[in-house]
């Protein structure tokens, strides 16, 4: 059943589902790949915040716009979580990864739980102008919603590349990842440098979380499918570079857009994992690793 | 063999002999059931602890392991009418073989990015499963399990025994992997790895031992829980659960010793599964939760932590 | 809390509910039933509309004077939707709480485990919607209050429909899950003993994000009919999906096995894009589907789920699971006591009226007769749950005892 124009359909829509893949994935390509922080509550701030742009979806607020709205609330969150992860881990010493790891989860799991409780466990969806409809590009017809996620994507990767290269917080992110001792000899305080970029990757969030909500309908455990996708495309950019979660979210879109339409559907994760672990075995640094 | 080690396996036959006297005396079966759970949750704890404890290298693989392990018995059940104990041992070879190919695939990479590997190799192993027609694929399958052996008189208890004696042989080999020269390579690797190898440590090799025997254990508690089913899916038997849990129970307990992936894992099996017949509801879900931030936070070396604070401040406290 | 409604308040509340019991209850002490059933993870938006349907039935028969003179109590604990978790817990029901019943949790997987355990014991167990799970065990005290019936009814009605309206090839989804995928199974060979051609088959992964690829392949085939096994998420992101890129317009039916659709939450939030899909259902508030006590108990129902944050219309698996109360209570009443031979006896040989109508099972448990429903959507609006109370949205189509109504084909068509 192979012919090009199928072929040509499942690149363009691949491009699309990498984007929106890479846009749930940039928060954490900061938290994780810039702080080393082991942020495995990051897909379940996600879903989180598809509930918040649910919620606000009954006043009649866009999801996006809804998004906007809660990246203040999120900022804090954010803040506070990495306050609390620092005192408890970061001060004490070397030890941090697992027992990171294992706070993180136990966040995970709280949220999850509070989400149930507060909305229960049926699956939403929202409404939204361009949610079910569809706009012709290059003869393929791709759906609006997908065209979102895009341009959300690349404004946003956009804006944080801009902001971490021109600005002088910016800088002094990308310098905090790279030597944090020298950092601290210049008379910079390195804690609130992180506290700060922490609070951005979670503001980012929750646009990312609006975004999930508008491609696809939400439950409270989505966030478990999303732990390996989301850790993917960071590692697989290489740690911290915002261009590069693009460009591996749209590899990993493209790679398993194309073996569903091509091959066996069965086997699109295997395949998209597969390719994480030969660059992994490859290029540990990952594809645009500093 | 030195004075703890006589008192180590005078514990271990006292258990196993415990273990059948319950089974020849005990008549209510939901022991069994729920203490089949706790028992299979040790040996994924101390398997787990082996790499991750000693080595610090976190495996988010469990349930890869796991899983495998499951499907293995399926696979020697359906096509051999293989009895338990061969699906164990068979189990444990793939399990150790395992080990040593995701080992040489993976241990190159440190950190965060070794646990990652082990994530997608979970999701591979899982999409195997489900196009592999033979074992039920996505369907999953239903199997009747073969007749019990005397003298036991129900398969459960028969399973609790075997999983008792599963318990001794993964603690006593996390006990000689914790006290021999492969334990204190693997505390080199963990407190420095770059260092240890350059000091001579034969770094790799020691990991590659590690994960071979963390892979036989894991896929060896796989084994009976097929049988424990009698069904097995996908979904269910690579359950990220398994996972976490391994993770968490060592954690809990405190990686440092063997006893802590053993006590970890009492503490937070029994919990759960008091809490399913008691609460029962999103309660259990959160108790999970915060038990993992609350110890990982206050308790950052688990119940041996806190045990050995509670020990020192007695021997302070006494002249 | 919400939560802790569950567990022990439910067991609490039947006896609360009973308050001027007669005093030969008290002596005998209570009937007890147990139960699993998935109240967190997957299958939880499921498991707590059935078991509202289940204490329902609790209260009423409690009302009415209790079973066999005795009240009745149900014990229930959450599985979580794994199978790794109910060996224990009915174990734990049998060996500690010693109860007098059982019932299964709802859907296959977690009841997949426990049936060995019950054929062993030799016990009367009640099925909840699980699909072929005595298959392989074959226990003959087992009796499923799902209206599947024979394996391959299922497939046939939706086949049949299509025939009808002359299509001669189908394409085949599902999702890679196990309900899923024993569907797909099936329609296949029904198509291959019919002479429908297959012309497209796919399965796809659990937690596929995007469903347009797949959609443009099967318009590629063009298909007359699709028959489509998914799960409530892909459910919605396929019909999204085939509102925005298109299905074509050679086909005449669609639908068929998609789980989802069934549950308020999903309807409401799909609105007119449901229109024209024919898929299948348990119950519909139909004129053809009233049968004694239907109305009043989903007035109860209702009342209830809304307080619960549950499934507020509740057609799908609430009223079942107060039917199979009710076959217990026909079945205990026969045989004067809780004999669970003579009950079993008296289920598998006699005709029982229900809520959802008669029921009568055959040699395997399952229904002797399909009373699977295959419904056409019709007429759906936007952002309104309450449309769905109303006749007519949802049109019987098949089987031909409740029919009420007729196809619109091709799909395209009836979409708008």
């Amino acid at each position: 059943m192979f012919s090009l124009e199928l072929l040509l359909d499942a690149v363009v829509l691949g491009v699309m589902v990498g984007c929106f893949y890479a846009a749930v994935s940039i928060g954490l390509s900061i938290s994780f790949g810039l702080l080393d922080v082991p942020n495995v509550a990051h897909p379940a701030l996600l879903v989180l915040a598809s509930y918040g742009a649910w919620l606000l979806g009954d006043f009649d607020i866009d999801p996006i716009v809804a998004g906007f709205i809660m990246m203040p609330a999120f900022f804090l969150l954010g803040v506070m979580l990495y306050r609390t992860y620092h005192e408890t881990f970061e001060k004490r010493g070397s030890d941090a990864g697992v027992r990171g790891l294992a706070f993180f989860f136990g966040i995970a799991f709280i949220i999850e739980v509070v989400i149930i409780m507060r909305f229960g466990v049926d699956q939403r969806t929202v409404q939204a102008f361009y949610i079910g409809k569809s706009i012709e590009i290059l003869e393929v017809r791709i759906p609006m919603r997908m065209v979102a996620a895009f341009v959300v994507a690349i404004l946003l990767s956009l804006a944080l590349t801009l902001y971490l290269s021109k600005t002088f917080l910016g800088r002094a992110i990308r310098a905090v990842a790279q030597d944090e001792a020298a950092l601290r000899l210049m008379g910079a305080n390195p804690v609130a440098i992180k506290q700060w970029a922490f609070g951005i990757a979670t503001a980012v969030v929750a646009l990312a979380g609006a975004l999930l909500i508008i491609v696809q309908p939400v439950e409270p455990t989505l966030d478990r499918a999303y732990i390996g996708r989301t850790f993917c495309v960071v590692v697989m950019a290489g740690l911290g570079s915002m261009s590069g979660t693009l460009v591996a979210g749209i590899i990993l879109g493209v790679a398993e857009t194309i073996v569903l339409t091509m091959f066996g559907a069965s086997w699109a994760p295997a395949i998209s994992f597969t390719l994480l672990l030969l660059v992994l075995g490859i290029r540990p640094q990952g594809l645009f690793g500093r | 063999m030195t004075g703890r080690g006589v008192w180590f396996w005078i514990g271990a036959a006292l258990f196993i002999a415990l273990a059948v006297a319950l089974a020849l005396v005990v008549r209510n079966e939901y022991v069994f059931f729920a203490g089949f759970v706790i028992l299979q949750f040790i040996v994924l704890a101390t398997a787990w602890n082996i790499l991750g404890g000693y080595a610090g290298y976190v495996n988010f693989g469990t349930s890869a392991f796991f899983g495998i392990g499951v499907y293995t018995a399926i696979f020697l059940l359906k096509a051999f009418s293989a009895p338990l104990l061969v699906q164990i041992g068979v189990a444990a070879v793939v399990g150790a073989a395992m080990g040593l190919g995701i080992g040489l695939l993976t241990l190159r990479l440190r950190g965060i990015f070794f646990s990652i590997a082990t994530v997608a190799i979970t999701i591979i192993a899982e999409t195997l499963i489900i196009n592999w027609k033979f074992v039920g694929g996505a369907t999953g399958v239903q199997m009747l399990r073969p007749p019990v052996t005397p003298p036991f008189d129900s398969y459960i208890k028969m399973l609790f025994v075997v999983l008792a004696i599963l318990v001794v042989i993964a603690v006593a080999l996390a006990r000689y992997v914790q006290d021999s020269k492969l334990g204190r390579g693997l505390r080199a690797v963990r407190d420095d790895e770059v260092a240890a190898e350059s000091c001579g440590v034969p770094t790799l090799n020691l990991k590659l031992v590690a994960c071979a025997i963390s892979g036989a254990l894991m896929c060896a508690a796989g084994a009976p829980s097929a049988m424990y089913l009698q069904f097995a899916d996908p979904v269910s038997a690579f359950n990220l659960n398994y996972s976490v849990s391994a993770l968490a129970m060592s954690l809990i307990g405190g990686t440092s010793h063997w006893i802590g992936p053993v006590l970890g894992a009492i503490l937070l099996g029994s919990t759960q599964q008091l809490l399913t017949v008691t609460i029962s509801s999103e309660i259990n879900v959160l108790v999970l939760g915060l038990m993992l931030v609350l110890f990982v936070v206050a308790a950052p070396e688990g119940i041996i932590g806190l045990v050995r604070r509670l020990w020192r401040r007695v021997g302070k406290g006494s002249p | 809390m919400n939560s802790a409604r569950i567990g022990r308040r439910t067991i609490i509340a039947g006896a609360l509910a009973t308050g001027a019991a007669l005093p030969a209850m008290a002596q005998q002490g209570p009937i007890k039933i147990g139960m699993s059933m998935p109240l967190t993870g997957g299958l939880a938006a499921g498991g707590k509309s059935a078991l509202i349907g289940i204490e329902v039935w609790r209260d009423d028969i409690n009302e009415k004077g209790g079973l066999l003179g005795r009240k009745v109590e149900l014990i229930v604990y959450d599985d979580k939707s794994s199978a790794a978790e109910t060996p224990a817990i009915y174990s734990k029901l049998l060996d500690v709480d010693k109860v007098d019943l059982l019932f299964a949790p709802y859907a296959t997987v977690p009841t997949a485990p426990i049936m060995p355990l019950v054929k062993q014991r030799d016990l009367l167990l009640m099925g909840n919607f699980s699909f072929q799970v005595n298959r392989t065990v074959k226990h003959d005290k087992w009796f499923n209050n799902a209206p599947w019936g024979p394996a391959d009814s299922w497939a046939r009605g939706f086949i049949d429909l299509g025939m009808k309206s002359g299509a001669k090839t189908m394409a085949l989804i599902g999702a890679d899950q196990e309900f899923a995928q024993n569907l797909m199974k099936i329609a296949k060979d029904v198509a291959n003993e019919k002479g429908v051609k297959v012309v497209y088959e796919q399965s796809y992964p659990p937690a596929t994000v995007e469903f347009s690829a797949m959609v443009r392949a099967i318009r590629a085939a063009r298909a007359d009919m699709v028959f489509v096994c998914s799960y409530p998420p892909d459910s919605v992101g396929l019909l999204r999906a085939i509102n925005e890129i298109g299905i074509g317009d050679s086909v005449k039916l669609f639908g068929g096995g998609m789980v989802g659709l069934q549950f308020a939450a999903v309807m409401e939030s799909m609105g007119s894009l449901l229109n024209g899909v024919v898929n299948y259902n348990s119950w519909l508030p139909e004129k053809s589907m009233e049968f004694a006590g239907t109305k009043e108990f989903f007035a109860k129902y209702q009342k209830r789920a809304v307080e619960a944050k549950v499934d507020p219309l509740g057609y799908y698996l609430a009223p079942f699971g107060y039917a199979m109360g009710q076959m217990v209570e026909q079945a205990a009443n026969s045989a004067k006591s809780l004999d669970q031979k003579k009950m079993a006896d008296f289920l598998r040989s006699n005709e029982m009226a229900t809520i959802v109508g008669p029921i009568a099972f055959g040699p395997d448990g399952e229904r002797k007769e399909s009373a699977t429903l295959m419904a056409q959507f019709r007429g759906v609006v936007d952002k309104n749950v309450e449309q769905f109370r109303n006749p007519g949205k949802q049109i019987i189509l098949f089987p031909e005892k409740w029919k009420t109504g007729e196809l619109v084909a091709p799909f395209d068509k009836a979409r708008k």
